[in-house]
């Protein structure tokens, strides 16, 4: 009881500090310390630290906000994060080995990538109850969902397919061969396209949600880092549809992609292997995980500058933003 | 060679259809074909591709126990591939089958390749000597068969005995040998002491680090040989006697700021390391030993594949297994960007400009397409776990900074044929 209390007086002072304008909570999973990071997007100051289960790798957030839903790879499941009190307060039944997922538009499933048993797992939220298990390619990662809500995509690092599944059938529907070691999917917001990063391959692969077929390469060139290190990993898309974030991991630089002409138009450098990134609520910022480097980097979304980097647990992998 | 390519062509004409599983019937076997099997199948049945696993095999002992050879070491390897191939295969309508062929260690292997080809194996990864690669190479080249050399480091063969149609896997010992110079020279540890076993093995490694020192500007200030006399393994009694013999052994050196040994017989190296006379680090067949893969590595995805070869055989992945599981990888990944399992389409993309794989090595793979050696980095570390990977940093090269590793193009005495 008296705990209890402790925690709410604590989730209290949290929301005051948080009560200046346009101030979100960022949260950052770290791969290495079993730990999540509590970022404060006003102040850009860690305001807690959440203890975790084992290898917190991908991260998401309730559309409404009140809780984080967390895969613990090494511990087989999914908890679920009170965002009030920064306490688990759950978990869902994931599968093993849950690395990445991804929530369908009105919030009532999840859909987890298993890694290590070729196996995509469909979680209904409410009832926390596994509504069935898609066999998908060889190490199953990357997870997106059409704004619809109709399809899903899983991408297969191994097998090196986007395999896109029908959410009402759980069937796979269209296979479609992308470059090696496909790690993320991104739909655009119309959409109309799949756009799906391939870090050992080096580019992302733009596919036609009609056809399904890849109908651009997007490659990356720096001058002075030769190809091999320059891996596309995480991937977002503005809300207009206009530019797309890639982060290059050990590039250790994000690429700003024109998503009419595919073309570059800017590598912003941040921290050490560039992994994941999240959008700020009305998209102002963007928030980038630097796994080796420790720390997250916020960038201004109209300037694409690197705006302040900030010092997180070990090895940052995701990143989660409140929506209010 | 190029008066070879009309044959091997017409060749891989015919290997079309045993891709698809009809019997072979071109194929002018000596003896008679096994009793036919239905020819046709079902529409929609999955094409099967027939990888073979061409293994001589004894038991080996080791220094230390644990580092016994597992029984199944580069097989498992395989086995795991090819359970990824038909994960993927269950997309494509394609089925990969491994059949594993055991020999003693020094048998005649030709009769038992034959065998194989006629089971329809057009791919077949290999863990054999030297001459018994010679032995069968030339005669798989003419039948359309691609060999993958997974178990030998031999130089000789992607060099003097190099052999259009043998793809190598494993890294040569010249790559080994560069991989850890590198890393002493960046270290700034230059000065080098070298003893060498009295095998040949041994001493095909240690010409390796002669080369090695000389490539990047290690100095081997004095060696010497450790002759095989049948020294005892550490029971009870020996290891008192290999603490007095290990000290006395190195004393006369000159001085050197790292002994490395070379002794892939295991019968002292692995005795070196805290023995020797002053204190110095040791390399090469033990302390810091170079490898093709570590099976405490856990970059770059490393962690998923050890996982699931653990979970396939109940133990971590050492290199002859990662070896292995790239080459039937390799034969996979060429199935399913093809999209077909014609065997001419399948090697045409393999020896394609912009074939690459993805093994957990931090970067794509590709071939030296002069001698169809492997690019790849060298893992450097300790029985515990990974201490570096070459190339290091500033190590530079035109084309890839892998060529840096073993003998590059420009040096190389291989002439395909």
């Amino acid at each position: 009881m008296r705990n209890r209390s402790i925690a709410l007086a604590g989730g209290l002072l949290t929301l005051l500090a948080a009560s200046p304008a346009s101030a979100f909570m960022a949260y950052v999973s770290n791969e290495k310390d079993n730990t999540v990071s509590v970022v404060d997007t006003a102040t850009m100051q860690v305001v807690k630290t959440i203890k975790t289960g084992q290898r917190p790798r991908g991260i998401t957030i309730s559309h409404d906000g009140k809780f984080v839903y967390l895969c613990a790879s090494d511990d087989d499941t999914i908890e679920i994060i009170d965002t009030a009190t920064g306490e688990i307060v759950g978990s869902l039944p994931s599968g093993p080995d849950p690395e990445l997922f991804v929530l369908s538009p009105d919030g009532k499933m999840l859909y987890v990538a298993n890694e290590d048993d070729n196996l995509v797992t469909v979680i209904d939220i409410e009832s926390k109850a596994v509504v069935t298990e898609i066999p998908v390619g060889v190490e199953p990662e990357g997870m997106g969902i059409s704004p619809d809500g109709k399809v899903m995509v899983n991408t297969s690092e191994t097998t090196n397919m986007a395999h896109f599944i029908d959410t009402t059938t759980h069937e796979i529907v269209n296979n479609v061969l992308v470059d090696a070691r496909p790690r993320f999917v991104e739909f655009t917001p119309d959409g109309k396209q799949a756009w799906v990063s391939a870090e050992i391959g080096g580019t992302v692969s733009v596919i036609d949600n009609a056809s399904r077929e890849v109908v651009h390469k997007v490659t990356f060139e720096i001058p002075g880092l030769r190809a091999e290190s320059i891996q596309p990993v995480g991937l977002r898309i503005t809300a207009d549809g206009k530019k797309a974030y890639v982060a290059l991991g050990p590039a250790n630089r994000v690429a700003v992609v024109n998503t009419e002409t595919f073309e570059v138009e800017k590598y912003i450098l941040v921290g050490q292997r560039v992994w994941q990134l999240a959008f700020t609520p009305g998209q102002k910022q963007v928030i980038t995980t630097n796994g080796v480097s420790n720390d997250i980097t916020f960038i201004d979304v109209e300037t694409d500058e690197p705006v302040q980097s900030v010092t997180v647990g070990s090895l940052p992998w995701g990143v989660a933003v409140s929506p209010k | 060679m190029k008066s070879s390519v009309p044959t091997t062509l017409a060749i891989f004409f015919g290997l079309f259809f045993a891709s698809v599983n009809v019997a072979p019937a071109q194929e002018a076997a000596p003896k008679p074909a096994p009793a036919a099997k239905p020819a046709v199948k079902p529409a929609k049945e999955a094409v099967e591709i027939k990888i073979g696993y061409l293994r001589a095999y004894e038991p080996t002992l080791a220094l230390s126990v644990l580092d016994m050879p597992p029984r199944d070491e580069g097989v498992a390897g395989a086995t795991v591939a090819v359970a990824d191939n038909n994960t993927t295969g269950s997309f494509m309508g394609q089925k990969f089958i491994l059949d594993v062929t055991e020999v003693k260690f020094d048998a005649d292997v030709t009769a038992i390749f034959d065998e194989m080809v006629a089971k329809g194996e057009r791919y077949v990864l290999t863990d054999i000597s030297a001459p018994q690669l010679l032995s069968i190479a030339d005669k798989a080249r003419d039948a359309g068969i691609l060999l993958f050399n997974v178990g030998n480091s031999d130089d000789s063969l992607r060099e003097e005995d190099c052999r259009i149609n043998v793809f190598h896997i494993a890294p040569t010992r010249s790559m080994l040998a560069d991989g850890l110079a590198q890393y002493l020279v960046w270290k700034q540890w230059p000065r080098w002491a070298l003893i060498t076993g009295s095998h040949d093995r041994d001493k095909l490694f240690a010409a390796a680090l002669r080369r090695a020192a000389e490539r990047f500007g290690g100095q081997i200030v004095g060696e010497k040989e450790f002759t095989d006399t049948g020294t005892a393994k550490q029971t009870d009694s020996g290891i008192v006697q290999i603490q007095k013999q290990m000290p006395v052994f190195t004393q006369d050196l000159p001085d050197h700021d790292v002994l490395l040994v070379a002794d892939e017989s295991e019968v002292f190296g692995s005795y070196l390391p805290f023995r020797t006379w002053v204190p110095r680090p040791v390399a090469g067949t033990a302390g810091m030993v170079p490898t093709a893969w570590h099976p405490a590595s856990e970059q770059w995805g490393g962690a998923q594949i050890q996982n699931r070869f653990e979970k396939a055989s109940g133990r971590r992945m050492l290199s002859r297994d990662m070896s292995a599981w790239t080459a039937a990888r390799i034969i996979g990944e060429a199935a399913t960007r093809t999209q077909s399992a014609d065997a001419r389409k399948i090697e045409d993309f393999i020896r394609g400009d912009g074939f690459s794989v993805a093994a957990f090595r931090g970067q794509r793979v590709t071939f030296r397409k002069w001698n169809w050696q492997l690019r790849q980095p060298i893992f450097l570390g300790d029985g515990r776990g990974v201490i570096t990977t070459s190339p290091q940093e500033g190590f530079l090269h035109q084309v890839s900074e892998l060529d840096t590793l073993g003998v590059d193009q420009p040096e190389t005495k291989c002439v395909l044929k």
